[in-house]
Order: C-alpha cells, then structure tokens, then sequence
C-alpha cells in the first residue's frame, strides 16, 4: 500500500505544472477578477471584506476539485491505458487500493490548497480564528472529494464519462457551494437547495476556522461531512471489494 | 515419523466456469500444472486461454469452480496466490509517468520488496535491458517494452510464471532470445505456463500441452504423446500423371507454405501438380509409391513430412467442431421431435 501511495504521489509530482501550478493560477484569475468587481460592494460577513471572504472558498474549492482530479484521473488512466493491470495482479486488498488512492488524493488536495492560500494571504487581511477546524475540514473535505472521485473512476470506462462526472456533478456542486457567497444572501428556493448540498457544509466550515462565523452551525457541518464520507467510503468500498468494472 | 505431504500443484483449476451473459467462455475447465512444468495452453482465438489466465491471476471472478497457484486459492487465499504468480501480459501495457527502473522498483514494491535493486540489476542484465534502466518507458521500442513486461513479472520471484502470447509481434531475434531466458528460468525450478499461436514454439518448448476449444479441453497430454497419437506424416510430392483412384481417399491439402515452395527447376519435364498424401504409418509409403509406379505416375519431387503440433492441433480441433456439429443435429433433432409430438397433442 506505501508502494501504491508513493507512486500515486510521484504521479501527480512529476507533472506538478500540470497538477499544482495550474490550478493555483486558476483559482488567482478568479480572485481578481470578483475581488476586483465586488470588493467595497459587498460585506458578506460584518468588519469582513469580499476578497477576505472569497479566499477561503476559493481555496476550499481547490482543495476538493483537485483532490476529485488526482484519483478520478489516475484511475481512469489506468483503465484506458491498461496498466491498471499492475495494481490489480499485485496481492493488495481492496482498503490498501483505498487508502493509497485516496490518501494521494488528499496530498494533492490539500498540497494545491496550501499554496494557494500562501499566494493569497497577501492580497487580504485573513483571520484565523480556530485554525484547528481550517485543517479539519480540509482533510474531511479532501477525503470526500478524493473517495468520489475512486468512484468516478471505477464507474467511468471513458475519458469523457469522468468528464461529464466532474463537469456535471462535481463542478457545479462546488461553484453552487457558497464560495463566492454567502447563502443568507439567496432567495428561501435556492438557499434549501445549498443545505441540499454537501459541498456547502465543507466549505461552510472551512470558512468558520477563519472568521469564526458561518451560515450553518458548526456542528452541523462536522456531522453532515463526516457521514458523507462514511457513505461514500463505504460505496467506494463496496464498489472495490466486489471488482466492479475493475476485475469484471 | 509421517510421510510427508505431496508438493502442491503450481497451478490447479477444477471445473472452472466463466459466463458473460449467454456466453460460455470456460465451460468445466479441468487440468494441473505441475511444479516445474513447462506448460502450453493452446487454442484458436475466442477458446478462452485468457480467460483461464485472467480468472487464476485473479483479473477476472469465476462463475463457478475453483483454482488455486501452489495450493492457495485464487479467491480466497488471495494474498499467497498473487505472491506465487507472475504473469506477462499480452498487451504492450505500460505506465508513461515512469523509467524502467522506477517500474520495477514500483512492482517491487506492490510485492512488499523495499530493496530489491541487486535482483532488479540482475533481471535488467538478463533481459538486454541495462542500458534502458534510466530511460522513460515512452521512448522504449515495442521489443523493450516487451522485455520490460517479463522483467515485471519477475521482480518478486515467483514460483509460477505464466506468459500471454508474449511473442506477439516480436522479431526473430528477441523471440530467440526471450526463449533463451524463459528456458533458464525453467530449469532454475521456475514453473512455466505459456500462450502461444506459434505451435512450433509450443513444440519446442512445451513438456505438456491442454488444448482448448470453445471454453473445453479437448486435449490434455504430454507434448511428444500428443504427436506420436497421430504418428505418421505427409508425402508431399510433385507428380506428373493423374493420381490412382485408391490413392484418392489419402490425398490432402497443401499447408501454404507446401504452396509457397516453388518446383526444383533442375528436375527432368515440366512442373508437376503438387500432391500431399496422408501418412497412417511409415510402412505405408512404399506400397503408396509402388501404386503411383504402376499408374504410370512420374515423381519429379517427393518430401516426407512429420506429423508435427499444428497438424496435431489442426486435427483435433476439427475432429471436435464435427463432434459439436453432431451434438447440435442432435439436439435439433430431439428438439423437433418433441415439438412434433407436442402438435400431435394440440
């Protein structure tokens, strides 16, 4: 399992333009550009301005889109390419294939998240009120992300199958997660819909590490993320135990 | 002081069965594979050797039956089974993030083998591929990642080796030389179990060959037996004359390569008509050419072929489609009988 997990990480590594750089820069574009159109406009959080508002969702965005990337990709990859014959000839167990996949996952997540947040606490006056939850709903969101995304790639048999799981699911679950705002602000319709949504609850609480408010109690978050994971641990679980699509 | 217990068999599967849908792949799939074996699986495209190969390395879940490698069970004992299994896939397969040394320190790894670099050294050696060590699997040609999948399968050592096809494709040169290294490996105590369409390979290196057709085995035997079960040959003759009515029920198609061979040109009149007789029995061939004497037949070129694998192979698989051809009639047969007396009944 350290094997697989290494090689996991050596990975994304390898082409960290690719896996690092890149969506850091991708996530700067988008701070200027409603930093710049909304800063002064908007004061989500009292004493709070918009661009201190907008980091830490940009970066708990980034933490879970890239930590979905690295194992919905690799596995994927794997399955096309057939290498993944190489992982599966091997006498690991299906939690081993678990933990090193999503444990890359995680690395990857948290890694991009890191220097994002390191590029951007420049651009603002960012508080860390309890940084204790910062890092705990990182690692939980980070672990959520990169379990769904062993699922996507289990279930997906082409290139653009992942594509259409993240582009249809993940993407517009994160972007509709309260990053650039806060819920309070939408109509009662679409501020149920967002409770609906899991991704608030990370990036929910994430943000509470920071200014030490939120939209939704904090222990509200804590549990709604912990049973998301334990669910989609448990599907990804299933899913490998039983060789779904990777031993058929 | 007790007897001790009986090697386990390398490889052992019992009334294996794979279906996919309708379809059955392994049909009550049989055999053993002794330690030591150099074993060949033969069979046309479709009989299901891959299949059999997938389910014992764990790729693929049976339907039904059991196998194990050096006696532990494939399904449930699936930790010592892989660890006792090295297998070369027939995919040129590779990962492009790596060198040819870091995929083998990765497999390595996979295996529980942290410093395994001595022996890696020695598998790159062995297999022409040190000077690659370094070098991205991408930029290898088709025959060094060829040789890489072999190393791959070696790097933990295992007991039982088996190879998919793994000359498919492949040069003269490297077949000779994977054979060289796949035949040391063999007499080191390594078990070999091989996939091949080149029944001459087969021939010369297998012990004992399973033939497979249709998910079945229609042969199980030591490779010289299976020959010396159709002992006998082809005379492959150039004969000027029609050739005697009694010699007719004998008479059998050229091989292409029969065809391919042109007449001797040195030989006295014209190109002759190429004749290929069946063989029985060696004793046979003098009464053939005296019956050819007395019709008047001129032999301008005559050769006397051994019966070798392919013919072994072709036979028995079309002695076995017939057995299926009849089983269908039959089945058909019953069928409209009943659907007959179910009219009569109406």
């Amino acid at each position: 399992m350290q094997t697989l997990l290494y090689k996991e990480l050596l990975r994304f590594w390898k082409v960290s333009v690719q896996t690092v750089l890149a969506p850091v820069l991708t996530s700067l574009l988008y701070l200027l550009v409603f930093a710049h159109v909304l800063e002064g406009r908007l004061d989500v959080f009292p004493g709070v301005g918009y661009t201190a508002f907008l980091i830490p969702g940009l970066v708990m965005m980034s933490v879970l889109q890239n930590a979905f990337a690295n194992s919905s990709s690799s596995l994927i990859q794997s399955k096309v390419t057939g290498n993944l014959i190489f992982i599966l000839l091997p006498p690991m167990a299906p939690w081993e294939l678990f933990l090193a996949y999503v444990g890359a996952a995680m690395v990857r997540g948290l890694a991009v998240g890191a220097v994002l947040l390191a590029v951007t606490v420049w651009f603002a006056d960012l508080h860390f009120a309890a940084p204790g939850w910062i890092l705990i709903f990182a690692i939980l969101g980070s672990a959520i992300l990169g379990t769904i995304g062993l699922i996507g790639g289990i279930w997906a048999e082409k290139f653009d199958q992942i594509a259409a799981f993240q582009n249809f699911i993940v993407m517009p679950a994160t972007f509709l997660s309260g990053v650039f705002y806060s819920i309070h602000g939408l109509p009662p319709f679409w501020q149920t819909v967002s409770h609906l949504n899991p991704f608030f609850y990370m990036v929910d609480g994430f943000r509470h590490g920071f200014f030490g408010v939120s939209d939704v109690a904090l222990h509200t978050s804590l549990s709604v993320c912990l049973i998301t994971l334990i669910v989609s641990a448990t599907l990804a679980m299933r899913l490998l135990a039983s060789g779904y699509r990777l031993r058929n | 002081m007790g007897a001790s217990l009986p090697a386990p068999a390398a490889l052992e599967v019992v009334s294996l069965v794979k279906r996919y849908g309708e379809l059955n792949a392994l049909d009550g799939v049989t055999l053993r594979v002794e330690q030591g074996e150099f074993f060949g699986l033969l069979g046309p495209n479709g009989a299901g050797k891959t299949t059999l190969i997938s389910i014992i390395a764990g790729l693929t879940r049976a339907s039904s039956g059991r196998a194990t490698v050096m006696g532990h069970d494939v399904a449930s004992d699936f930790r010592a089974a892989r660890a006792a299994l090295g297998v070369v896939p027939q995919e040129l397969v590779f990962d492009p993030f790596f060198t040819v040394r870091e995929v083998l320190r990765l497999q390595s790894g996979y295996f529980g083998l942290r410093r395994n670099d001595a022996w890696i050294d020695e598998i790159l050696d062995g297999l022409g591929l040190t000077s690659k060590a370094n070098v991205n699997m991408r930029a290898l040609s088709g025959g060094m990642k060829r040789r890489v999948l072999v190393a791959q399968a070696l790097v933990h050592r295992p007991p039982v080796i088996v190879l998919d096809e793994p000359t498919a494709g492949v040069d003269v040169e490297l077949r000779q030389s994977l054979w060289e290294f796949v035949r040391r490996l063999n007499a080191q105590g390594h078990t070999i179990v091989l996939t091949t369409h080149y029944l001459e390979e087969a021939q010369g290196l297998c012990g004992r060959i399973a033939m497979l057709r249709s998910g079945r085995v229609i042969a199980l035997e030591a490779t010289a037996a299976l020959i010396r079960r159709f002992a006998g040959g082809r005379l492959v003759l150039r004969l000027c004359g029609a050739l005697p009515s009694a010699l007719e029920p004998l008479r059998v198609s050229p091989t292409p390569a029969q065809v391919a061979t042109p007449a001797d040109p040195g030989q006295s009149g014209g190109p002759g008509a190429l004749t290929v007789l069946r063989v029985e029995h060696y004793a046979d061939v003098e009464a053939m050419l005296a019956a050819l004497r007395e019709a008047g037949c001129v032999i301008e070129e005559m050769e006397l072929v051994h019966t070798d694998l392919e013919d072994v192979f072709l036979r028995l698989m079309a002695e076995d489609a017939q057995s299926d051809a009849g089983r269908v009639k039959l089945d058909l047969g019953r069928g409209l009988g009943v659907a007959a007396g179910a009219g009569k009944l109406a």
